[in-house]
């Protein structure tokens, strides 16, 4: 199984690496489109602003290569994001897989606090990547941008200050707008379900 | 549902071992900080922090050490701190897997620090630690682990703070910091309040109640505490349980 790992500025990616190796894959980093292409599954992962992320991935050719795979491929996060239409982060074009736009939360009360950073439940479980995984689990979130409900998309619901799409699905592309790499063991199993499609 | 109250365990590490005794068994070593930690996670601890309290160039590389091994083997977010003085130490951190760092002394004394960090990092990675103390004139702020007294008052420096791009403030308040008679509660609500970021209480904890009036009186966003985990003297699942019968949002 060779799991290609999308390799750009878009931070944090050595924890997915270390929860890949947790579960017994040895991922590939990688910015280089042939091994990306060859890889079974791709993941795109992100942390960080989407701005000069999309302008760090078309300067290299990379948002066409992952619009052009054929096989799993996994965002997270900011990966989830850019794999939509457009985000209102940076007034940015994405990558296009998904035709949603992405949004800032406006809080609605003094307790919603933006960036939302901590443990929420998701709900309206929908995909085989959340076999073994119940309603109102808790999944790890870390975000100020969100992608809106789609009722052909969203696989997976998380509410805060408005209910939105936790994790989204259309062919071959997954998403998670939440950190399975940093959400204990039910992310450890989400990753695990990614791996086996 | 909506965001869950964090439970947050504190482990302080001197030259890559922890430093209170614990009462956990089958720990194949009592002072392994990554293994403590794993064992926290499994049972429901929502992050970790973890304190390094070495003085020594040699105990900071172990540090940095132990926090590659943390990340390669726990599947939570965790925090480090204790001695960080400058950008490159966060850096350092950070590339060892750390999620957040949590910055002290060294911010109050040169608060460009928080600065530094957040417009690299953003402000998510950045906790700003305050030690506190309730004194005749108010609540100010404390230097070096509460030796040295400053002039900055504790709502001024945090707004400070948040406005430089602190992603939250871990607020312990020496006045209750080890007495186990609950946390700062009132002070918690003011800072609450007054601050647009996370709040995590420290300091007080001495049972189940106290927790959950953190999150009721105090409203703060997660809790923190030491001893009373180490000790065995609270369980996580038994608190965690509790706080989520009476009414509190936690992840089970």
């Amino acid at each position: 199984m060779k799991v290609a790992i999308v390799k750009y500025n878009a931070g944090n990616i050595y924890s997915v690496v270390n929860a890949l190796r947790r579960i017994g894959i040895e991922p590939i980093l990688t910015d280089n489109a042939e091994q990306i292409r060859n890889a079974d599954k791709v993941i795109f992962p992100g942390q960080g602003e989407a701005k000069s992320a999309m302008e760090y991935l078309r300067a290299r050719g990379l948002d066409s290569v992952i619009r052009s795979l054929k096989q799993p491929v996994l965002g997270i996060c900011v990966g989830q994001q850019l794999l939509c239409r457009h985000s209102e982060e940076g007034d940015t074009d994405c990558i296009g897989i998904f035709p949603m736009e992405v949004k800032r939360f406006c809080p609605t009360c003094h307790e919603e606090k933006i960036p939302q950073m901590g443990w929420n439940s998701i709900t309206d479980l929908k995909s085989l990547l959340f076999d073994n995984v119940m309603e109102n689990d808790y999944v790890y979130f870390v975000h100020s941008y969100y992608v809106p409900l789609h009722k052909d998309y969203t696989i997976a619901t998380v509410d805060f200050t408005l209910p939105y799409s936790a994790a989204i699905h259309t062919e071959n592309f997954y998403a998670t707008q939440f950190h399975p790499e940093k959400s204990g063991d039910v992310g450890s199993r989400i990753l695990e379900n990614f791996i086996k499609l | 549902m909506s965001l869950a109250k964090r439970i947050i365990p504190c482990l302080d590490v001197k030259n890559g071992e922890t430093v209170k005794g614990t009462n956990f068994v089958n720990l194949r070593s009592a002072g392994d900080p990554v293994e403590l930690g794993k064992i926290y996670s499994e049972n429901g601890a929502d992050e970790i922090v973890f304190l390094d309290i070495t003085a020594s160039f040699e105990g900071r590389k172990t540090f940095v050490e132990m926090v590659s091994r943390v990340a390669q083997e726990v599947n939570i977010p965790f925090t480090v701190g204790g001695g960080i003085n400058q950008l490159e130490d966060v850096t350092n951190l950070l590339n060892a897997g750390a999620d957040k760092v949590s910055v002290n002394s060294a911010a109050l004394r040169r608060p460009e620090l928080i600065s530094e960090i957040t417009s690299l990092y953003g402000s998510q990675v950045c906790v700003c630690a305050i030690d506190a103390r309730m004194d005749e004139d108010g609540w100010h702020c404390y230097l070096n682990g509460g030796r040295i007294r400053t002039e900055h008052g504790l709502f001024e420096w945090a707004k400070e703070a948040q406005e430089r791009g602190a992603g939250e403030i871990l607020f312990t308040s020496m006045n209750h910091d080890g007495v186990k008679t609950g946390y700062a509660n009132e002070a918690l609500a003011r800072l609450v309040d007054e601050l647009s970021i996370p709040v995590i209480a420290s300091g007080g904890a001495g049972e189940m109640q106290h927790f959950k009036d953190a999150f009721t009186i105090g409203k703060a966003d997660a809790a923190l505490a030491a001893s009373v985990f180490h000790f065995g003297e609270i369980s996580i699942p038994a608190l965690k349980k509790y706080l989520s019968n009476e009414g509190i949002n936690i992840r089970l």
